[in-house]
């Protein structure tokens, strides 16, 4: 066969990679092709939500990364989720143009609105498109690094690093509120036009973004799938089993805690900038600390350390999360509070771990 | 031998009853002269009615100030139907009166059965004179004091021989004080230019706002440059006294926030640093008790609900506590990221709980009369409700100090954390001791939800605003430290109320936040590490 041997003994990962395949294709074609009173028709709701469930699971890949391979519980990993969508809503903001309700070529409706004369430095930049993304990339990057390097260089781990994880997130929080931090404070930034001059509102730009981020979440699971197969992977399970052993065996435990912390925070905020454009808004309330933990309990939910379980995990329960919330409103919050409770207490290895522990008393 | 202290104390006692009984007080007259002095009143003209309140005055009767007081109001009447003099409570048309001699009340009375004894503001101004003079040598230091601000606030040349003859005699420090400031400001108006140098310096450092408009205004046209340098002078101490008690006041601000945040974190002192578990429920747990706050108060006065709130709210979330301890967090020891997870899931679940039960809504809870209302500390106004938090706060504290320095609990409680397996050999039932551990550290959240209750809204989601908060302080302070988190607590309190002026409430929070951050990365075991083999574990 053409494939590596670190893919090829990933059955799990094949079957999701083929899965993720069929609705890469098949989901354009259904949307785009297929009339739309064709009991097949895919509706552009449900593309926006299928596109919406894939960057969350990059999100949860991402999360798995750093919690099952390297026993960092990160409790703020929407924050980079939330900074990549803000340098693509960024962007976004730039493209409006003139179109605004007020009409100002540069200035975003919201500053308009708080009587600023210019756009503020960190805004510079961000009409065009490579920058922007380059952005997604080195904000979150950067900020995982300076927060990451000087976190584990001073030995603070467990649940002291999930706390400041959680502080850091809920300062962002604060701080975006703000309306002088020039993001658009409470409400964020929304009314997005187009994206490098096709409409946002067009069918084939959804589809498009659908399929990017089902590229992207199928380019992030090989690329950690491949990073945990390599020495560098084993290195990081030994620092989860016993940082101490590993760092008396000479290994520079924090470099690599910084390094891999660094690009989950990268591949946090791929799947944020994906994301923005497909929900339309993005504000600080992305960065509450209960995204954060929700996120952890899609992972916890699929099975951490199995990279494909957090995927099943965050399709999963938002797949339950938005049929409860409109059929019984009430009852989610319990669901989720339930889930939390029954995955911790009977599925310490989720669902990915059930069918494993099925297959093998089978065999 | 020399007598005995309490015996010569009890001497000079009885010496002092018996001159005071002899003393020579002016001769009080009795009800019927009162009553004859008062009959001319009605047909006075008003130099007449000048005589007459001298003569009332003279007359030194106990109802002298009332029936004052009563005419410069125009609330003196003649009653026909009684045929005296009566005082009204009001000026509406059906009103309730009073003898004016003895007070005794004659029910009520319409308005044109009633001649009311005109004034004029010469004779306002000489009554007012008069009822400042008599108050000045009121038996009642209240009245005293009260007697000697009017004169602050107009001071009157007229007076002064008065206000100097009364200083002579005064032995309260504070009415001393006012009568200094009243004559000072009779003396800024002297033509000597010494004299009014001198009372700029005597005014210098007092708060009052009229104190301060006159030295200002004196320090801008006085035509005496020294004067105007003196009170320049008294100015600048005045500002440096407003700027001390400036900052007085946000350290007080700061004490009561840090307070509030002491009380919130530390119930978490006993559950995550002293048993180690992570139980992000902990800001749930203050919920329940700022909703048993709510609940009592819609069954009982608001004066008693919080007496009884926080014995029960301490039962409800210390039982509720347990139930969680036993239900979830034994199978979890030894599992914190996990058992972090599963508490998260129990604050949504009892989020949603109060949500469904009560409302998505804020509840009010009513403040108890006895906490609201200001009071002075020193020369400092405050608020009683904030003293009554940091009283509460100290109260807590000392008593889960010594629930666990010195109770059989506590004992075991410290044995478990220190060396569980050893504590178990010796026969401690670490089960049981961690269900109650866990139970008294729900129970204190649960109290603190009381004193919250009397601060912010009450609603579902009260507990997740404060619970980042009390992790802080907890990991600042040192885990398992129970003075490590006091001190947290109430310096964060301090530095976020110092940082609020120039930076507003939120940057203040997110620059503690940060600092926070950084803190715990150059000290992760905070401020007090706990040393010995009890870190290691």
């Amino acid at each position: 066969m053409l494939l590596p041997r670190w893919l090829l003994s990933d059955r799990a990962g094949l079957v999701m990679l083929a899965v993720l395949v069929i609705l890469g294709v098949g989901v354009p074609i259904l949307n785009l092709w297929v009339p739309p009173d064709h009991p097949l028709h895919v509706t552009s709701y449900t593309v926006a939500l299928l596109g919406k469930y894939l960057c969350y699971a990059l999100l949860a890949v991402s999360i798995d990364l750093v919690w099952g391979y390297m026993g960092i519980l990160s409790l703020g990993h929407a924050a980079f989720f939330a900074l990549g969508g803000y340098c693509c809503g960024m962007y976004l903001m730039r493209q409006i143009g003139t179109r605004g309700v007020y009409g100002h070529p540069d200035l975003p409706d919201f500053m308009v609105f708080l009587n600023w004369e210019a756009l503020p430095w960190y805004w510079f930049g961000f009409d065009q498109f490579w920058f922007a993304a380059l952005m997604v990339l080195a904000v979150p990057g950067l900020l995982a690094f300076v927060f990451g390097w000087f976190a584990f260089r001073s030995r603070v781990s467990g649940v002291y690093l999930s706390i400041i994880t959680q502080a850091l997130t809920y300062a962002l929080m604060l701080a975006f509120f703000r309306n002088e931090m020039g993001f658009g404070g409470n409400n964020g930034l929304t009314d997005f036009k187009d994206v490098l001059g096709f409409s946002l509102q067009s069918d084939s730009t959804r589809v498009v973004l659908f399929v990017l981020s089902a590229l992207a979440l199928a380019g992030g699971y090989l690329a950690c799938r491949w990073l945990v197969s390599t020495r560098m992977g084993r290195v990081l399970v030994a620092i989860r089993d016993s940082e101490d052993r590993a760092r008396f065996l000479g290994y520079r435990v924090e470099r690599v805690k910084a390094l891999v912390f660094t690009f989950s925070a990268m591949l946090a905020g791929v799947a944020g900038a994906l994301y923005v454009p497909q929900v339309g808004i993005i504000n600080p309330g992305e960065f509450a600390p209960l995204n954060s933990i929700e996120a952890v309990i899609w992972v916890a939910v699929g099975g951490r350390g199995t990279l494909v379980g957090p995927v099943v995990g965050a399709v999963l329960v938002n797949y339950s999360k938005t049929w409860l919330t409109t059929a019984l409103p009430e009852v989610w919050l319990f669901a989720l509070g339930g889930l939390f409770v029954a995955v911790t207490l009977l599925l310490p290895y989720g669902l990915i771990g059930l069918l494993r522990r099925r297959r093998e008393s089978a065999s | 031998m020399a007598p005995r202290p309490s015996f010569r104390a009890g001497l000079t006692g009885f010496a002092l009853l018996l001159l005071a009984c002899f003393a020579p007080l002016p001769a009080q007259a009795g009800d019927e002269e009162l009553r004859a002095t008062l009959a001319p009143l009605r047909a006075a003209d008003f130099n007449t009615k000048a005589e007459l309140v001298e003569a009332l005055i003279a007359a030194n009767h106990p109802r002298t100030v009332a029936i004052l007081t009563a005419f410069t109001t125009n609330r003196l009447h003649y009653a026909a139907a009684f045929d005296r003099m009566v005082i009204s409570a009001d000026s509406a048309a059906e009103m309730t009166v009073e003898d004016a001699v003895t007070g005794e009340a004659l029910g009520p009375v319409g308005r044109r059965d009633l001649d009311r004894i005109t004034t004029n503001n010469r004779l306002r101004r000489l009554i007012g004179d008069r009822l400042a003079q008599l108050g000045l040598a009121s038996a009642d230091p209240q009245q005293r004091l009260a007697a000697v601000e009017t004169f602050v606030r107009n001071p009157d040349p007229a007076s002064a021989a008065l206000l100097q003859e009364r200083q002579t005699l005064e032995t309260d420090p504070q009415i001393a004080a006012q009568l200094e400031a009243a004559l000072a400001l009779i003396d800024l108006t002297s033509a000597d230019p010494a004299v009014r140098a001198q009372a700029a310096e005597v005014l210098g450092g007092r708060i009052p706002a009229e104190i301060r408009g006159r030295l200002m205004r004196v320090a801008a046209d006085d035509p005496d440059a020294t004067v105007r340098l003196a009170a320049q002078e008294a100015l600048a101490k005045t500002e440096l006294r407003l700027r001390l008690l400036g900052w007085a006041e946000t350290l007080f601000f700061g004490l009561s926030l840090g307070s509030v945040l002491v009380l919130a974190a530390i119930g978490l002192t006993v559950t995550f640093g002293v048993m180690g578990v992570i139980n992000m429920a902990h800001g749930e747990l203050m919920m329940l008790g700022a909703y048993t706050t709510w609940v009592v108060q819609q069954w009982l006065p608001v004066n008693w609900s919080l007496p009884v709130a926080v014995p029960l709210a301490f039962l409800v979330a210390g039982l509720v506590g347990i139930a969680i301890e036993r239900g979830v967090i034994r199978f979890l020891y030894g599992r914190p990221l996990e058992t972090l997870l599963a508490t998260f899931g129990i604050s949504l679940i009892l989020q949603q709980a109060v949500r469904s039960i009560f409302s998505p809504l804020n509840r009010a809870v009513a403040a108890p009369e006895w906490m609201s209302g200001t009071v002075m500390l020193g020369p400092l106004e405050v608020t009683l409700n904030r003293l009554v938090i940091i009283g509460f706060c100290i109260a807590v504290f000392t008593l889960l100090w010594l629930a666990l320095q010195r109770t059989r609990l506590g004992l075991e409680v410290r044995a478990v954390t220190q060396n569980r397996a050893m504590a178990r050999a010796m026969g401690v039932r670490t089960a049981r001791v961690d269900a109650l551990t866990f139970g008294l550290g729900s129970g204190i959240a649960g109290v603190a939800g009381v004193a919250l209750s009397q601060l912010t809204n009450v609603g579902p989601n009260l507990g997740q605003n404060y619970l980042v908060d009390s992790f802080m302080v907890v990991v600042f302070g040192g885990v398992g430290n129970l003075w490590g988190t006091l001190v947290a607590g109430l310096s964060l309190g301090v530095a976020n109320k110092l940082l609020e002026p120039w930076a507003g409430a939120v940057l203040a929070k997110i620059l503690l936040l940060v600092f926070l951050i950084l803190f715990i990365q150059r000290r992760p075991r905070g401020l007090f590490p706990q040393r010995g083999r009890a870190a290691e574990a």
